[in-house]
Formats: C-alpha cells, structure tokens, sequence
C-alpha cells in the first residue's frame, strides 16, 4: 500500500507522540501488517533514525529541583579542527543534554540540565570555558517550561461539546 | 383564540438525535460516541485571525453573498481540490453554516408539489427543510448491501414526471458511505436524461479515506444542474463558526442570495475572516485532522470485526454504522441499554430515518484513549447480550 518513504513517514508521526503504542495497534492504525512495521522500524533504529525512546518528564511537577540552562558559545575555530571537533569536547560531558550548531551572532547552542545553578556556574567555569576554541560564553536560565515537544505541559483538555449532536 | 401556529411545522417531527440527547444529559459521566463534530481545535492560526479581525474592528456587515476575499478563496479552493470553476461575483453565496446553504436552496427551487429525493439514512434536517417549502420528500431507503451507495436503479425506481431535485448527501452522515466517480457519472446521466437538479451535500469532502473525494458537479452536464454545498465546521473543524456556502448556476445562486439576504443578512464577519485564512494556510491541518480520523476509522473496524460486530467498511466521514440486527433489539431498544448498562451514549441509526433501524451510529470524532475505553465497554454488552439470548 505505502511507498517506503511513507510508511516510515506515518510510523514516524505516530512514535514520535506515542512510542508505547504495541506493534499490532500501530499496525492496524496504518492498516499494514505487524511485521513489516516492525522491520521498518528495526531498519530505522539501525540507521540512526530512530535515536531512543524517551520519556517526556515535567520535573516542576515533582518535589525534585532542576535547573534548566542554555549557553550561548561562540568558539574561533582552528586549523584542522572544525566546528565537529569542538563540539564533541562539549557534548561528551554526560551533563550537556543537546548541543546545536547555530546560524547568526554565536556558534553553539548548549543546554545544560543540573540540580543547582551553582553546579551550572561550576561546570561553565570549570569544564566549558578552558577549552582553548571557546571565546565566550552567554548563559540563559529556564524560568518556566510551558511546551516541549509539541506538548503544552500542565494542560488540562476538556471535551466542551455537546454529548449528542446530529 | 387561534391556533397561533402553522399546520406545516405542526407535521415536522422533532429531530430524533434531540430525545436521545435529553437521555443521555440525564446521566452522569457517560462517555459519548454520539457526536457529529470534530474534536480537535479550530488550528490557532485560525483562532487567531478572527481575533485579529475583531482587533482591527472588523465588526461590521459584510455584503449579503459575503466578503470578497472569502469568494474568491472558496473559488480558488474549489479548482484547486476539485477542478471546479465557478465565479466568485455570481456563483457563489456564502451561508450560515452548510445547514442555511440546504434550507436557501430547497427554498429557492421547490415549487409547491414538486418531489425531492431524500436518499435515507441521512442527515436529519433535509426532510423538514423540503415539508418547509410545501415539496414533496420522497424517502429513497438506502441498502447495506449496497455499502448505502445511492445506485443508479434506485434512483430510476424513485423518478417520477413531479421529481426535481435529487439531494446527494455524500460522504454521508451517518453511514461514512461515499460514492466513487462511476457511480456518480451514471446518477449523472440519469439526472440529465430526466431533468433533475442535485443538491450535494458536500460538507464531509476532505474527509474521505479512499482518494480524493469527487464532486458530482464535476462530472460532464452537472455543473450546471448542481449546486454544491459545503463549508468549515468539519475540514477546519470550525462547527461553531457556523460558515459554509452553497456554489451553482448564477440563477439560482441569486435567488438564494434574494433569500439569505432577508432572512440572515450576512454570515458571521469574524467567521468570515477567520474562513479566509483557513483556504489560504489550512491545507497542512486538514490533512493531519484526516489522517488522525482514517486511523481511528481503521482502529474501529478492527476492534468491530475482532468482537463480531457486523460492519461494512466506510470510506468517509467521521462515523461507522455497525448492524445490530442479529442481537434482537431495535436501535432504539440497544442504545437505550448500552448507556443504562454500560454509560456509552450511540445514536440509534432510526434518527436518520426509518431504513436506519438495525444499525448505530457511531462517531469516531474522539481520542484513541477515549474509543479504547469506549470499545472494551461496547464488547462487554455484547457479550452478555449473546449470552443472555
């Protein structure tokens, strides 16, 4: 029925709001069959696709303390060491959560999430600046999450429609 | 003193979806699979734009057919999605809601006597729009040996020399029936060879799950014997906008313009500007919104055939319409049960018409999670019913 491209399209959109759904559900929905949902995905996750199957976590609902930052970096890339290469210094810390390249005033976005803003300052002072690339850093703190990953965080949805209409 | 009221309202039946809603009121915490309309937002950047209209103090009248952008984007959409072509200055009126575009119509065609076909089951306000105008309606009862397909047979046993209109209300609510281009091109021929005028219904367009849904005005001869009607509430999920709008041959556009601008004025001016951006930027959400519907559609047939509830598969729309015959009850009988039992709330197929009898309408409209929930209680009740037989 699909072209390949599409099936994995439509697996896609699916999993990337639900990744629980069981196989034989998501292949009715598809109106394919189980295996070759499962194969398509089984190729995805081999070719990098699909990366993880990660649970979306609103923290400031729990007693548990987050900080949430994003650092602007900008580096002076040297000879023979591109932007790739400075950022893998960057990402291989376990605390840096994403690292984007950027267009515009600075090179690498970096979000950074820590228990305390002090273990923020103490990692950007100790472990992000000495790398000799970085020219400067600018750091955001995350005052409130209302939307992450296309989820409004704290809805409460409500069916306002009438229970039967024509 | 006089009876104050007119004999011809008098013989309108009350809708029968309006006594089954004041059951259901009744009860608390029913879910419900009884409704005929979208359950997503209207997508923000609609929302947004008939708040900017408001902003900008758009707050006035528009003209009677409607705003011109707005007639110039329907006709734009219309070609693009249909390849029909009409002219937004004479052909087009835009209405109150798909509903007013039916009532204009009926209005501005039937003469006193003049027989209308009904094909039946099917939406509930054609019949007391067609009594309203003094016409005749002529049920035709449609079969589900025919996947409720309007077959051109039928059609022909129902012509006779008073017929003048055909209402073609497809994809249908609340069959989810729809019909493909052949069977359109030879209705078509039919209503050529004996004069008949078509109002389509076309409301359900861009919810049709087997290609693209085809337009009977498109078909050689009909364009200009047809008037399409169609509208926002369920492509753009817009229902309380209350927009639609009705396109056809300029003489009879302008009639029901002469009626529209009596009886209405003009349709909502917010809703009017908010509809212009929807034709301009919407394709993207009707296409998601459908694609959400065809999987829950598929969800459904599945779950209907793994518990042995007969269902033929529908093609469009946002409902199914399962057969309860084999249980022994009347639709009145199982739905009544099923939300005394079990608190699900389905509109039983007769409120579209006598030949709905045997069957469910059930709308898909819904959450995966709720139809789950919904789905596991459905199978239970029957259950116990084949049980208890």
């Amino acid at each position: 029925m699909f072209e390949i491209n599409e099936i994995r399209k439509a697996i896609l959109a699916v999993i990337e709001k639900n990744s629980r759904i069981d196989l034989k559900e998501l292949s009715v929905l598809l109106g394919t069959s189980e295996i070759e949902v499962a194969n398509t995905i089984a190729d995805m996750e081999k070719e990098n696709i699909i990366c993880g199957y990660h649970t979306m976590i609103n923290w400031e609902n729990t007693t548990e303390e987050k900080v949430t930052a994003m650092i602007e970096v900008m580096v002076t890339p040297q000879r023979g060491i591109g932007f790739d290469k400075i950022a893998e210094r960057i990402y291989n810390f376990s605390e840096v959560q994403s690292v984007y390249l950027m267009s515009g005033g600075f090179d690498f976005m970096v979000i950074l999430e820590e228990k305390t803003m002090k273990s923020v300052s103490q990692f950007i002072s100790e472990k992000l600046s000495p790398i000799e690339a970085i020219r400067g850093t600018a750091t955001h703190f995350v005052l409130k999450k209302y939307k992450e990953h296309g989820t409004v965080l704290n809805e409460q949805k409500t069916d306002e429609r009438m229970l039967v209409t024509p | 003193m006089r009876n104050p009221l007119s004999d011809v309202v008098i013989d309108i039946k009350p809708s029968g979806i309006r006594k089954f809603f004041d059951i259901v009121s009744e009860m608390k915490d029913a879910i419900s699979l009884g409704v005929g309309e979208p359950d997503f937002d209207t997508p923000w950047h609609i929302r947004e734009e008939g708040i900017y209209s408001l902003e900008r103090g758009r707050t006035f009248y528009t003209s009677n057919a409607g705003l011109k952008e707005l007639k110039q984007e329907i006709c734009n959409y219309l070609d693009r999605r249909f390849n029909l072509k009409y002219d937004y200055n004479k052909e087009v009126l835009v209405t109150v809601g798909g509903s007013e575009a039916i009532d204009a119509a009926l209005r501005a065609m039937v003469n006193p006597g003049d027989e209308v076909l009904i094909p039946q089951p099917s939406y509930v306000s054609y019949l007391p729009c067609v009594q309203l105008t003094y016409g005749k309606p002529v049920i035709i009862e449609l079969k589900e040996e025919n996947d409720f397909k309007l077959t051109p047979q039928e059609l022909l046993d129902n012509i006779t020399d008073k017929t003048k209109i055909l209402i073609l209300p497809f994809p249908n609510n609340p069959t989810g029936a729809i019909l493909e281009r052949e069977i359109l091109e030879e209705l078509a021929k039919i209503c050529v060879e004996k004069d008949i005028f078509v109002i389509s219904d076309e409301i359900y367009s861009e919810l049709s799950y087997n290609g693209r849904h085809v337009s009977i005005a498109e078909i050689d001869g009909m364009k200009e014997r047809t008037i399409v009607i169609n509208g926002f509430s369920k492509s753009y999920a817009m229902t309380g906008w209350r927009l639609g709008y009705a396109c056809g041959p300029e003489n009879i556009i302008s009639q029901m313009t002469k009626i529209h601008q009596f009886a209405i004025m003009c349709a909502p001016t917010t809703s009017q500007y908010a509809a212009v951006e929807a034709l301009r930027n919407g394709d993207a959400d009707v296409e998601a919104m459908c694609q959400a519907y065809n999987q829950r559609r598929r969800f459904l047939m599945n779950a209907f055939k793994e518990m042995g509830l007969d269902c033929f598969e529908p093609f469009g729309a946002f409902y199914v319409f399962p057969s309860i015959k084999k249980f022994g009850l009347t639709s009145d009988e199982f739905a009544n049960k099923l939300l005394q039992e079990e608190k699900i709330a389905v509109v039983p197929g007769t409120a579209f018409g006598d030949c709905g009898e045997g069957f469910l309408r059930i709308s898909y409209a819904y959450s995966l999670e709720n139809l789950k929930t919904a789905l596991e209680r459905i199978e239970r009740f029957i259950k116990r019913l084949e049980n208890d037989k």
